[in-house]
């Protein structure tokens, strides 16, 4: 059965919508492969709008892995906006790819890539425009199989109602791993239909099948076990952890959009995971180990990308890329190869020390150096040590210092309010610390033309971190402290003018922190409020924390459990969390140990550089660090 | 900067959709990937010179935009023409490329010529409506622009307004249906008179109206010939060199 392209019905509807080129596909390096000789086809959504979705590099490796195998096909799908929504539904379009333009519900899987929880309602838009019941237990042979994947996908317990499968982890091998389960299975004849398949895919201990385990609470609300509901489905799923970065230099082909998008620039991965250990930090904990691209592979993965997409920026990418073992030596390889040429280098998350100021110099060589960004993320010593961010205010003014002197004007600094433990002296120390920040500038500088802008983002304690049993803060406090800081910091009129300050207010923190630690009920909640409008929640202009809170009360109402319970309530050590059983690798124990030190203020080591404190992960996961350094060097690149 | 070359490209197919500054973002692109030693401004931020002159609107295709690269070494224009067009999107189409005799390209686009195809349309009602439409000395419009809500003479800078009948795919429809064909040459003006000022102008005068958004397609640019009130090549004056 082939499928017809939407394209013509479609087209008539672009010249009413805004940016219409978001819609057509056709970018650079896209693919689109003959839909008779794929026998797995795959359609990958970003469930963001387009102009966000397609830079998302987790969507474009797999798409590209995908399409490299001789019998499977991916093509990709974002949300829609509201506009072109509208019209799709009065003219009966259902969701396309962008790629050949053919309906999603036509796929074998529809794999969603969640970075946040607030892509959520947009995942419901995007089924109920497919055509593809948003339950998946009325699902039929003819609807895909819905997967989840990404950072939220460790917790997929609040979408568990709309989702067939979620993986966990690293996704290049386990997508190929499952296009072939597809392929053996449609290749006997479909036996069984989709739960055969599902069983094929929970069978292995690597794919999570919520409709297979039951959840079964206590009186008060709280989960008293997660348990499978038939033979053969394992007790606990596991993540994905790839080996060996240097085997999987992906992208390879870049895509180019014709649309303008959040991200301009080509992006390598330098390595994978981070054992910083902060406290706070999901994506710290769930992508452990750490594993480096080699020197030569950023070199030629760089060189590579500028020539396949003609970008004139490079991102070099990881949690904390200062970290890689060679980053000196890669930041003066690639500054020196690009020397000149109009490609400008850069290097985001990056730690407070000297030596980013090093390779902030190499990449800024021949541009100018306007800012540099550092994340303190606590604003008092005591803080500091609760999240385990090892930066003591020493250091941050020593670096400042050096970055003013150096010919830096303007400096960002990162915090978090609403931290386990915090207090409002903890946050008003922020403004100390931007002060003297300011007073250090001025004085390596002799002059007062030098800027810091602080940055302040609401925390939300996350799934397999120590904070996951913390009360999350609840946002008239979190609002409160704002306030109080915006007034230390304006209120002096000697740094007013030099210091910015950038802030959101606390109630979306709140939804989001509803989503992460949410069990199954919250789907409900999660439905509620996409049936009243709810799109698009990342975005401050279409997101409604009183559309939110109205459809919670309404849809628990006959639950012991409200907002506040998954939110601003602190779990005790001993209670079933909604992906206990869901496996990162980490320790349950370690991870309670690791909180209780938090609240003792206790500091732990990187283990890269220290013996291992045993979070759990290489044993479990049967996996290792591995870092460099590898002692080569990047060589010029041979002038044409 | 050593040499200025001028290119006429199209604007085709469903990258008509593409917006002027997506237009921008793609050229600069294809030229970096196609090694064309382009030129870049001085200064902390250099741009490279690349200039466009009267882009076509977003969801309008085109035969014959322009734009002007700066180059820092002798390029040969036939070789660039092969090479930016290789380097660019199926459907940004590089057509004629020639090297700037002068700076005046963008003076000498004085006026285009645009078809428009309208589905299912009756030519007798479109020849009438045509007819009435040329017969009045003005036809006031309005149209929403970046300055806010602003009214209009769209008659003026029309020279010429004609039906045909033909064959064509409109968005949307079956392929190959007879579909009714508007041929219009219009001046550039300020505020500049579009295709779909005119079919308002159409609707206000006659009462006609198109069942579906019309492909649009702008045919030529370039300076109006007194005698027969249609553009020529722009490039002429490149090619010949010397005096107009």
């Amino acid at each position: 059965m082939s499928v017809e392209s939407l394209f013509p019905r479609l087209e008539p509807l672009l010249p009413k919508v805004q940016k219409p080129i978001q819609y057509v596909g056709g970018e650079l390096n896209s693919t689109v492969k003959d839909w008779d000789e794929a026998s797995v086809r795959w359609a990958l959504m970003y469930p963001d709008a387009y102009e966000v979705g397609l830079p998302n590099q987790g969507v474009q490796i797999l798409y590209e892995i995908l399409n490299e195998l001789p019998e499977t096909m991916a093509e990709r799908t974002y949300a829609v906006w509201p506009d072109l929504e509208a019209l799709m539904r009065s003219e009966g379009v259902p969701q396309f790819t962008v790629d050949a333009h053919r309906p999603v519900r036509a796929f074998d899987v529809l794999g969603v890539s969640f970075s946040t929880e607030l892509g959520y309602t947009n995942l419901l838009t995007a089924l109920d425009l497919a055509g593809i019941p948003l339950d998946a237990v009325e699902r039929t042979d003819e609807d895909p199989i819905v997967l989840a994947g990404g950072h939220a996908a460790f917790n997929p317990e609040p979408i568990a109602d709309f989702l067939d499968a979620a993986v966990l982890g690293d996704g290049e091998q386990i997508a190929i791993a499952i296009s072939e389960v597809i392929r053996e299975w449609k290749g006997e004849g479909e036996p069984g239909g989709r739960d055969e398949l599902l069983m094929r895919l929970a069978s292995t201990g690597g794919v999570y099948v919520p409709k297979f385990y039951d959840v079964e609470y206590h009186p008060d609300g709280r989960i008293m076990r997660v348990v499978p509901n038939r033979a053969g489905v394992p007790s606990r799923v596991f993540k994905h952890t790839v080996m060996d970065l240097d085997e999987w230099p992906y992208p390879k082909k870049p895509l180019v959009p014709l649309a303008e998008t959040v991200h301009e620039r080509f992006s390598v991965e330098i390595f994978r995971g981070c054992t910083r250990g902060c406290r706070f930090c999901q994506a710290g904990m769930i992508t452990r180990p750490v594993r480096e691209r080699s020197i030569t592979t950023i070199g030629d993965m760089v060189e590579n990308g500028i020539r396949e997409s003609g970008f004139n920026e490079v991102g070099l990418l990881s949690l904390s890329s200062a970290d890689h073992s060679e980053i000196g030596d890669v930041a003066k390889g690639l500054a020196d190869r690009y020397e000149g040429t109009n490609t400008s280098l850069s290097l985001p998350s990056t730690r407070v020390d000297a030596f980013n100021i090093d390779l902030a110099n190499e990449f800024s060589r021949n541009g100018r150096r306007s800012g540099l960004t550092f994340a303190p993320e606590g604003g008092s010593e005591r803080m500091r040590k609760v999240i385990n961010k090892m930066v003591t205010e020493e250091d941050l003014i020593r670096t400042v210092t050096t970055a003013y002197s150096q010919g830096w004007r303007q400096v960002k600094l990162y915090f978090m309010c609403g931290l386990p433990t915090e207090e409002d002296v903890d946050v008003l120390g922020i403004a100390d610390l931007a002060k003297k920040v300011i007073q250090a500038g001025r004085e390596a500088t002799g002059s007062r033309d030098v800027r810091c802008t602080v940055s302040i983002g609401g925390f939300v304690p996350k799934p397999h971190t120590p904070f996951q049993w913390a009360a999350q803060c609840d946002h008239e406090t979190v609002d409160r402290r704002l306030r109080e800081l915006r007034d230390a910091l304006r209120g002096d009129k000697a740094y007013g003018r030099a210091i910015g300050y950038r802030y959101h207010d606390g109630k979306p923190s709140i939804v989001e922190g509803l989503l992460s630690r949410g069990d199954r009920r919250v789907g409900r909640v999660i439905r509620a409020v996409w049936e009243d409008g709810g799109r698009f929640d990342g975005w401050s202009e279409h997101f409604s924390y009183e559309r939110w809170m109205v459809a919670a009360d309404k849809s628990l109402a006959d639950e012991p459990v409200d907002v506040d319970w998954y939110t601003t309530r602190e779990r005790e050590e001993h209670e079933v969390l909604p992906w206990d059983h869901l496996d990162a690798g980490l320790d349950r124990e370690w991870l309670w140990q690791d909180w209780q030190d938090a609240v003792s203020d206790v500091e732990v080591e990187d283990c890269r550089w220290t013996p291992c404190y045993d979070c759990g992960v290489c044993p479990t996961m049967g996996t290792e660090i591995q870092i460099g350094p590898t002692g080569k060097k990047l060589l010029p690149l041979t002038v044409i | 900067m050593v040499q200025r070359l001028r290119v006429r490209y199209a604007k085709r197919g469903r990258l008509r959709f593409t917006s002027h500054r997506d237009i921008s973002r793609a050229v600069e692109r294809a030229v970096r990937r196609a090694d064309i030693p382009v030129a870049y401004s001085a200064g902390f931020s250099p741009h490279p010179k690349i200039s466009y002159a009267g882009a076509a609107p977003t969801g309008v295709a085109s035969e014959a935009e322009y734009l002007e690269i700066g180059v820092s070494r002798p390029c040969d224009p036939h070789r660039l023409r092969a090479d930016l067009d290789a380097s660019l999107p199926p459907g940004l189409d590089v057509l004629d490329v020639v090297e700037a005799r002068d700076s005046g390209l963008a003076d000498r686009l004085e006026g285009s010529v645009w078809e428009l195809r309208l589905p299912g349309m009756d030519p007798e009602v479109a020849a009438k409506a045509v007819e009435t439409f040329v017969a009045a000395d003005r036809v006031e419009v309005e149209r929403l622009t970046k300055k806010g809500l602003r009214r209009f003479d769209a008659r003026e800078a029309v020279l010429s307004l004609a039906v045909q009948e033909g064959e064509g795919r409109a968005a949307g429809q079956e392929p190959d249906r007879p579909c009714v064909i508007l041929r219009m040459v219009v001046r550039h003006a300020t505020p500049a008179v579009r295709p779909d000022d005119v079919l308002t102008g159409l609707r206000l005068v006659a009462g006609f109206a198109p069942l579906s958004p019309p492909e649009v397609t702008r045919l030529a640019q370039g300076p109006l010939d007194a005698a027969t009130g249609e553009p020529a090549d722009p490039f002429d004056f490149d090619r010949v060199g010397g005096d107009r």
